[in-house]
């Protein structure tokens, strides 16, 4: 599919990991390790989740080369189970983020098999009708309290051991949450099942022809991508002790495109910066009201007309090495 | 009083009549959608923005130059099909040897740019756009009390759409677009300006969507966001009846509407979601919707 | 490797609550008005409250008593993340002693409960729900202006012994609509009327015409209006459209401000009966206020939202002064504690369980014939006693309420 191939380095990505990448990821992990003593740290955790969330819709549209336009399903649905069980139910948080995890991941397998048989702006569009659904169901349902949403989300104790009401202690569990996913995404990306993934985006009847079922591959991408972004949901819930119809809307699925194509699709860490950029603009711009949604639709212009690789891309082509 | 389904008669067809009212509305933008996507492959995101600029430049048009409905129904249109035009020459065009998912990405960001714009600037309550004088006031049909401008609106949409559907399908200028979509460098061989066409074709397709803005304009409350939400819907509409499909869009457009009224009687939480569930069953059947063709 | 060094310091820092606690006071006392600047409540609150708060802090002469008094506002756009997001925000970082305002109950009920975690102060003015001095209370929440148990049991009241004793109603499907057509069916069956039918409509929606067909067929003689702003002038509108007064039903406004009848028109809105706690044209010192708010806020007159930032700020600092500290949790007591005395209100008191009291108005909108100026709207049809205006405090299920 042209749209990942436009973006992709210049460079192929190697299997074994570079000395650069690890570079780049140690510097990473400092700036975050260093962060939160210098700089607010809800701000920070917001970042944190939706570079995960980013990092999961990169999964899809960077590496199997599929738009889905309706990836807030999986955000606000995880966010939603999170916070009903960590509240009504009483779970300990890590159940809670698990139980909005697996939920996230069983709807994965719903939309991905109705969606999987299309390509391109067919797959694009059913993911946005059927996220559609989704945010009705979470209007109706009882259980979200529609408009005013679930509040007061106890954030608990995780493993009955650490306090998150301490926003340093919840900030660190973030982080490595973050991590995790981020590692995790990275080791699918690199191992031959991601080699199948980008064989298959290239060129699929080849695939085919050498005896990959294309389907299954897509469909298990789309899953693993949907249940992590479910996982950066779900610990938004518990962090920001809310969840609301904010998360299921079309436009949070917008925006999960702003920040990875911003970032650079296709790269390792594109997603992190691009959801960094878009956190930022948003909490600065917050003033003026709605000149946050003009910049953003500036950014997405710009970046479609003129800067496809996104800040990362064109940082990798620059310096001639993948990131 | 007689009843179906535990529902009174009454009630029933009154709501199919609102249905078939809001179907008018599905029909003419999903309308505009199709051709534009007939022609371009560019799914246009920001058809509920032009939606929403027609219905606007009515309101300035009464408010600026004291310019009525009539005027608007003919000015609004044009400015906007205009505005159109100049985006299809300076971005669109830019896109067309790439995927065609760009096209959406930017059309995407179009539409944040100008209803953030509008709302930045008028608030999103929205602002009062009088009714037009001849079409006050309304009747009694007995089961329910229709209102003179929404029994215009079902006229005036289907004769739209009737038309353009005759433009397209069985004109000569018709099979010229028709044509210049299958094969765009055998017809531009044929002499045919084909870059020109596709312009025109873009901006043909908006001048649709501020028409239907200027059809909601007396009754909606003109307001910056009165698109944004209506556009996902239209897509749902332009999917079931099929991505090119002219008459698909329009027969599609009114039987949704009334589909959604009915729905509104029998299980009313449901309204909202019929539409994609419709659209979830159609494509596991048929992707390429009911009366589409593989492109 | 990384992964691990990140555990472990996780692990020690969950081991001490070192982290310093935010100061409290920093000599500036700060007021946030946080209510929606551009949606579907900007009239009835928006700038001009931020103009009512800036009137009151200057009206009580903080700079010559020698406090520093900031005003800042935000945006929360009606959903309740991002005004709890504003909140958090203001409480940690930027160091907000007060937030005043807040329209829309649910995101009111999040600001409520953070501003309880910090310890901070809170007055809403705008946001309706009774459960803010009810199951929700809070010991850092007054709820000022108005509530649901009270329009209800105005304008419900009034009605139903004027003999409008069949309602449908027409909800916002939220938290304030929820509670408001909950109130208002509860005073409507206790005075012997039936309740004909209910259906719930998103926020902000356009286009009522489904709904206002329902309500045509439950031949109920009122249909209650349970939601507020655009969506109640846009449904009184439409109405007109389908000729639902012409057919001899009546709309029943439950909640209505003095800019949603400019924006109707007397025309349309002539003979609107509702409850207000405020009017400008009340009294001398109301019209002394209703003067200088207007040339501040581009000729429109305050609403019983603006009336009631001011005189909760001005009773908050009247309370910070005499208590010498902006810690929330005991102004907010203070402010229980003293009686209140505004040109806007009158003379009043703060009870236990966070609710204000004064008195309440049953207005009817005038016919275009009986206005004589811009901004004369209603004809003050009733005027209810403090004693009754508010739900009994026993009724509430206030925490804070001692058996």
């Amino acid at each position: 599919m042209p749209a990942a191939q436009e973006a992709a380095p210049a460079v192929e990505t190697p299997v074994v990991t570079s000395r650069h990448q690890l570079v780049a990821f140690a510097v990473m992990v400092v700036f975050f390790v260093v962060a939160p003593f210098f700089i607010y740290p809800l701000f920070l955790m917001k970042a944190l989740c939706f570079a995960l969330f980013a990092c999961a819709f990169n999964l899809l549209i960077g590496y199997v080369g599929l738009l889905s336009f309706g990836h807030a399903a999986f955000l606000g649905s995880a966010g939603y189970i999170s916070a009903h069980t960590a509240k009504v139910w009483g779970w300990p948080p890590e159940l809670a983020i698990l139980a909005g995890t697996v939920v996230a991941g069983a709807l994965g397998v719903l939309i991905g098999a109705l969606a999987i048989r299309s390509r391109g702006i067919y797959f694009a569009n059913i993911t946005l009708a059927l996220a559609q659904m989704i945010y009705f169901f979470c209007l109706q349902a009882p259980f979200t309290h529609g408009e005013d949403g679930i509040q007061a989300v106890p954030r608990g104790m995780l493993f009955g051991l650490l306090d998150l009401r301490h926003t340093m202690t919840m900030y660190f569990v973030v982080l490595v949450v973050f991590l995790a996913g981020f590692l995790l995404i990275y080791r699918i990306i690199h191992s031959p099942f991601g080699q199948v993934l980008k064989a298959i985006r290239e060129h699929e009847p080849r695939a085919v022809s050498l005896g990959y079922t294309a389907e299954q591959y897509k469909l298990l991408a789309f899953v693993l991508s949907a249940t992590l972004s479910g996982l950066a949901g779900g610990t938004k819930a518990i962090v920001f002790q809310l969840a609301s119809l904010t998360d299921v809307h079309w436009t949070m699925s917008g925006e999960v495109v702003l920040m990875t194509l911003l970032g650079g699709l296709g790269t390792v860490f594109g997603p992190v910066a691009g959801a960094f950029i878009v956190v930022s603009l948003e909490n600065y711009l917050s003033q003026l009201g709605a000149w946050v949604t003009v910049v953003q639709g500036v950014i997405f212009v710009l970046c479609v007309l003129t800067f496809r690789r996104g800040v990362v891309g064109e940082l990798a082509r620059l310096l001639k090495r993948p990131f | 009083m007689s009843s179906i389904f535990g529902v009174p008669t009454q009630a029933l067809f009154g709501q199919l009549l609102i249905g078939l009212i809001n179907g008018s509305f599905y029909a003419l933008l999903s309308l505009g959608l199709s051709v534009i996507f007939g022609l371009l492959n560019i799914i246009n995101f920001a058809h509920g923005a032009l939606y929403m600029m027609g219905a606007f430049v009515a309101y300035f048009l009464l408010q600026w130059a004291g310019l009525g409905y009539w005027w608007a129904l003919l000015l609004s249109p044009i400015v906007v099909g205009f505005l159109g035009v100049v985006l299809e020459r300076t971005m669109l065009k830019r896109l067309y040897h790439l995927d065609h998912l760009y096209g959406l990405l930017l059309t995407f960001g179009l539409a944040l740019i100008i209803q953030g714009l509008f709302r930045n600037q008028f608030g999103s309550s929205g602002l009062p756009y009088a009714m037009p004088v001849q079409l006050a006031g309304g009747r009694s049909l007995g089961f329910m009390f229709l209102p003179n401008y929404r029994a215009w609106v079902i006229v005036f949409s289907l004769a739209t759409c009737l038309a353009t559907w005759y433009v397209i399908e069985r004109t000569k200028l018709g099979s010229y677009l028709r044509a210049a979509t299958e094969n765009p460098a055998l017809v531009q061989a044929f002499g045919i300006n084909v870059p020109r066409m596709i312009t025109l074709t873009y901006g043909f397709g908006v001048a649709l969507a501020a028409l239907a803005g200027v059809l909601a304009a007396p009754i909606y409350q003109v307001n910056p966001l009165m698109g944004a939400d209506l556009i996902i819907v239209v897509f749902a509409v332009v999917v079931i009846g099929g991505l090119g499909s002219i008459m698909g869009s329009i027969l599609t457009g009114f039987a949704l509407g009334i589909v959604e009224g009915l729905t509104k009687v029998f299980y009313p939480e449901a309204s909202n979601t019929v539409i994609f569930v419709i659209m979830a069953l159609v494509l596991l059947v048929k992707p390429t919707g009911l009366f589409g063709r593989e492109k | 490797m990384l992964m691990r060094i990140a555990i472990l310091l996780a692990a020690l820092l969950a081991l001490g609550p070192a982290m310093a606690r935010a100061q409290i006071s920093d000599g500036v006392i700060k007021i946030g008005v946080l209510n929606d600047q551009s949606g579907l409540y900007a009239d009835l609150a928006g700038q001009g409250s931020v103009v009512a708060a800036r009137m009151a802090v200057e009206d009580y002469g903080a700079d010559k008593k020698g406090m520093k008094v900031e005003v800042v506002f935000a945006d929360h756009q009606n959903k309740a993340d991002v005004g709890s997001a504003i909140a958090r925000q203001w409480y940690d970082v930027d160091k907000v002693d007060l937030i005043v305002d807040v329209p829309n109950s649910g995101v009111a009920l999040a600001v409520s409960q953070i501003t309880r975690d910090k310890g901070k102060a809170f007055i809403v003015s705008s946001a309706a729900t009774s459960d803010l001095t009810g199951k929700a209370c809070s010991p850092n929440t007054i709820h000022w202006t108005y509530d649901t148990w009270a329009l209800a049991n105005g304008t419900a009241n009034a009605l139903v012994k004027q003999g409008a004793d069949s309602w449908f109603f027409i909800t916002a499907d939220y938290a304030f609509g929820h509670a408001l057509e909950r109130d208002v069916e509860a005073v409507v069956l206790k005075n012997g009327g039936k309740v004909l039918g209910k259906v719930r409509h998103p926020l902000n929606t356009q286009d009522f015409s489904s709904f206002l067909l329902q309500a045509q067929a439950s031949k109920a003689k009122v249909i209650g209006l349970a939601n507020a702003g655009g969506d109640t002038t846009n449904a009184i509108k439409q109405g007109a459209e389908f000729g639902i007064v012409k057919g001899g039903q009546n709309f029943a406004g439950l909640l209505v401000f003095l800019t949603d009848v400019h924006a109707l028109g007397l025309q349309t809105a002539q003979g609107l009966v509702f409850t207000e706690t405020f009017y400008w044209d009340l009294n001398d010192r109301t019209r002394a206020f209703a003067k200088r708010f207007a040339e501040r806020n581009r000729g429109i007159h305050p609403t019983m939202i603006h009336a009631g930032v001011y005189a909760g700020v001005t009773h908050y600092l009247k309370a910070v002064e005499a208590l010498k500290s902006d810690d929330g949790t005991k102004v907010i007591a203070k402010m229980k504690e003293i009686p209140t005395d505004d040109p806007l209100f009158g003379k009043g008191t703060i009870r236990v369980d966070g609710r204000k009291i004064h008195p309440a108005y049953l207005v009817e909108v005038k016919k275009p014939s009986e206005s004589k100026a811009p901004w004369d709207y209603y004809k003050i049809r009733a005027t209810i006693p403090a004693d009754q205006a508010f739900r009994p405090l026993d009724q509430g299920e206030c925490p804070l309420v001692k058996k």
